[in-house]
């Protein structure tokens, strides 16, 4: 038995294929919006991937760094490292802003890291390019996203650093590329005030009687050297002794140390779970918008199809065709131009939307199997009106009269 | 009758029910035997179509009785279950236009009748073909049917009509699109079929050009047939 389906879309190719595509446009859309889902998951996961840590040590009751604001005193690393079962932990600063080189500026997130060795909690885990920071000021390590390259000056609020290294994939849960910088420099930027209100911060100090004691010479100099140090960083990151349960010693720390603790899968469900919740929602809803817009454009494309064939249909039906025949003869069609649309879909979101759309686009190819068992049901479930159309089609049509 | 062919006694057809009742057809007789041809004519409205249909098994009688060979196939209600099946091996059909289906070629539009009931590809491919050679469009057998000329696409579909051999085809005004030569080619040739396939031929028709060709003609007028002799021309 010959296709009729096959022999039908080989007659009008070309409309086929035009129609296939102007689908696979909309697929590929579909298929870019999971893949910035995909992205923006992989990007959490990279920001805890790449801290190299497997406990996050911030201020208690909070969320802490990602998700919510948190300082800890800057010598809390070492109570922290003393604790049982801990290998080595590190004082890490966050903090997002725009970097400047030259008349240019980027959005990334400048990361204050704590002087060690390679594998230090917080440092980037591997560099394309240059080295690792070792000197305690003015040097940084920038992800390749930023456009910066090596020897680079860059500014961070006042001061100037030099690029040493490169990294990549190193970013933020929003998908900010990272810029790494000694910890001391970073909790300077952090909380660096312009000099006017230094100035005005003084005299307000100076004035008042309490801090300014004549018969306590020097005070007033304590006080005001105090106020113009940062003491604080944002988390403690704690890597976790081999063979050491990461739980047992979040839990030793919650208990001694005053601090809330978070282990790699409470920190994974806070990023996944709240920070980038919306945006996955948001997303979630435009795919099924985008689904239930292919479905319709699908069911009018393939019922329109059926509709100019109707005296065919009547005439097929007339002389016996059995309606199984015709049923395929639609299905097929409808899968046949889900199949392109798919085709032509998954090549503009590899080769071309993901490519030009400025954050991370990750193309699963279980997502892709996913999609194209979608698009089949869609298909399969969108032909059916034309179906219910091409069955109420009365063979006494042929005939006339 | 001989056993073939098709019979039809005191049919009846009437749509609606009560005042709204319509008889379309209220005692249809007729017998076409085997290799006969003859003509169904009659004014608009007087039960041609309807007519049609109901030999066509497309819409039921209200009453009377079909044979078709030796079988009955309609004493108040139909005999038999698959009424597809009945359509698509023991009837063809001759449209006004040729309805071809436009993404087949010229073979597998006659092809797929037998392919429908079962036969292997190359059985039904064959069967077209030989068809073809009869109605002397072989050559055309690979185009499209919009790359044929009228006359061919008619023949065509008179092959399509004859392709599972059936004991009867109903051609309903075959030649209305046609000029008179090509109109007199086409009676000629359903004449030829008819004899080679022993198959009867019923033709409805307003077409005075084809009128004088039939030996018995059937006039329909307010739903009961009336039979006539015809003059049975010779084709020029």
């Amino acid at each position: 038995m010959i296709s009729l389906a096959g022999r039908d879309i080989m007659h009008s190719l070309g409309k086929f294929i035009f129609t296939g595509m102007g689908l696979g446009l909309l697929i590929g859309v579909t298929l870019s919006m999971a893949g910035i889902y995909r992205g923006l998951v992989d990007d959490g996961k990279a920001l805890l991937d790449n801290s190299g840590a497997d406990l996050w040590v911030v201020q208690q009751d909070t969320l802490g760094p990602y998700a919510e604001s948190s300082n800890i005193y800057d010598n809390a690393w070492r109570g922290i490292r003393s604790m049982p079962g801990v290998a080595r932990a590190a004082s890490v600063t966050y903090f997002t802003m725009q970097v400047h080189k030259e008349d240019q500026d980027v959005r990334a997130m400048v990361t204050g890291i704590a002087t060690g060795d390679p594998g230090t909690p917080g440092w980037p885990p591997y560099l394309v390019a240059g080295r690792q920071i070792t000197r305690d000021h003015y040097e940084a390590v920038a992800d390749i996203a930023t456009g910066f390259k090596l020897n680079d000056r860059i500014r961070i609020r006042r001061n100037l650093y030099t690029v040493v290294g490169l990294t990549r994939r190193m970013v933020s849960s929003g998908g900010d590329p990272m810029v790494f910088i000694p910890l001391k420099d970073a909790q300077q930027e952090q909380f660096l005030k312009d000099n006017d209100a230094i100035r005005q911060q003084r005299r307000r100090t100076a004035e008042n009687p309490a801090f300014n004691q004549p018969q306590m010479p020097g005070l007033l100099d304590a006080i005001i050297a105090s106020q113009s140090t940062n003491q604080y960083v944002n988390a403690v990151l704690v890597q976790v002794e081999a063979g050491q349960d990461a739980d047992k010693v979040a839990d030793t720390i919650r208990r001694w140390k005053r601090l809330t603790v978070f282990t790699r899968a409470q920190m994974e469900k806070i990023l996944i779970g709240k920070l980038i919740a919306t945006s996955a929602k948001q997303i979630g809803m435009f795919l099924v918008i985008l689904s239930i817009v292919s479905a319709a454009i699908v069911a009018f494309i393939i019922y329109t199809l059926t509709l100019g064939k109707i005296r065919e249909i009547a005439v097929l039906k007339l002389i016996g065709t059995k309606n199984r025949t015709i049923v395929g003869l639609i299905m097929q069609q409808s899968i046949a131009l889900g199949v392109i649309g798919f085709v032509v879909g998954k090549i503009t979101a590899t080769l071309v939307m993901a490519p030009i759309f400025p954050k991370y686009v990750l193309l699963e190819p279980l997502d892709s199997v996913i999609g194209f068992g979608v698009v089949v049901m869609i298909c399969m479930i969108s032909s059916i009106i034309a179906i219910r159309a091409a069955m109420k089609v009365d063979p006494a049509e042929a005939i006339g009269g | 009758m001989t056993g073939k062919g098709i019979r039809i006694e005191g049919l009846k057809k009437r749509y609606g029910s009560g005042d709204t009742a319509v008889d379309a057809l209220t005692n249809v007789n007729m017998q076409v035997s085997p290799g006969e041809v003859v003509g169904l004519i009659g004014p608009s409205g007087s039960g041609k179509t309807t007519l049609l249909k109901c030999l066509g098994a497309v819409i039921e009688p209200t009453a009377g009785r079909m044979i078709l060979g030796d079988e009955i196939i309609y004493e108040d209600g139909w005999k038999v279950n698959d009424l597809r099946a009945l359509r698509r091996d023991r009837i063809g059909f001759i449209f006004q236009a040729p309805y071809l289906i436009p993404f087949l070629d010229v073979t597998d539009n006659v092809a797929l009748l037998p392919m429908l009931a079962g036969k292997p590809n190359a059985e039904a491919r064959s069967r077209a073909i030989e068809l073809f050679k009869a109605l002397d469009v072989e050559h055309r057998a690979r185009a499209m049917p919009s790359q044929l000329s009228g006359g061919e696409q008619q023949r065509v579909a008179i092959a399509r009509g004859l392709v599972n051999h059936p004991p009867v085809i109903l051609a309903d005004e075959p030649t209305a699109p046609l000029d008179s030569e090509r109109a007199l080619a086409v009676i000629r040739i359903l004449n030829n079929m008819a004899r080679k396939f022993e198959t009867a031929i019923i033709v409805v028709t307003h077409d005075e050009k084809i009128i004088p060709t039939f030996k018995r003609i059937y006039n329909i007028r307010d739903g009961v047939t009336y039979e006539e002799a015809g003059e049975g021309r010779a084709f020029t």
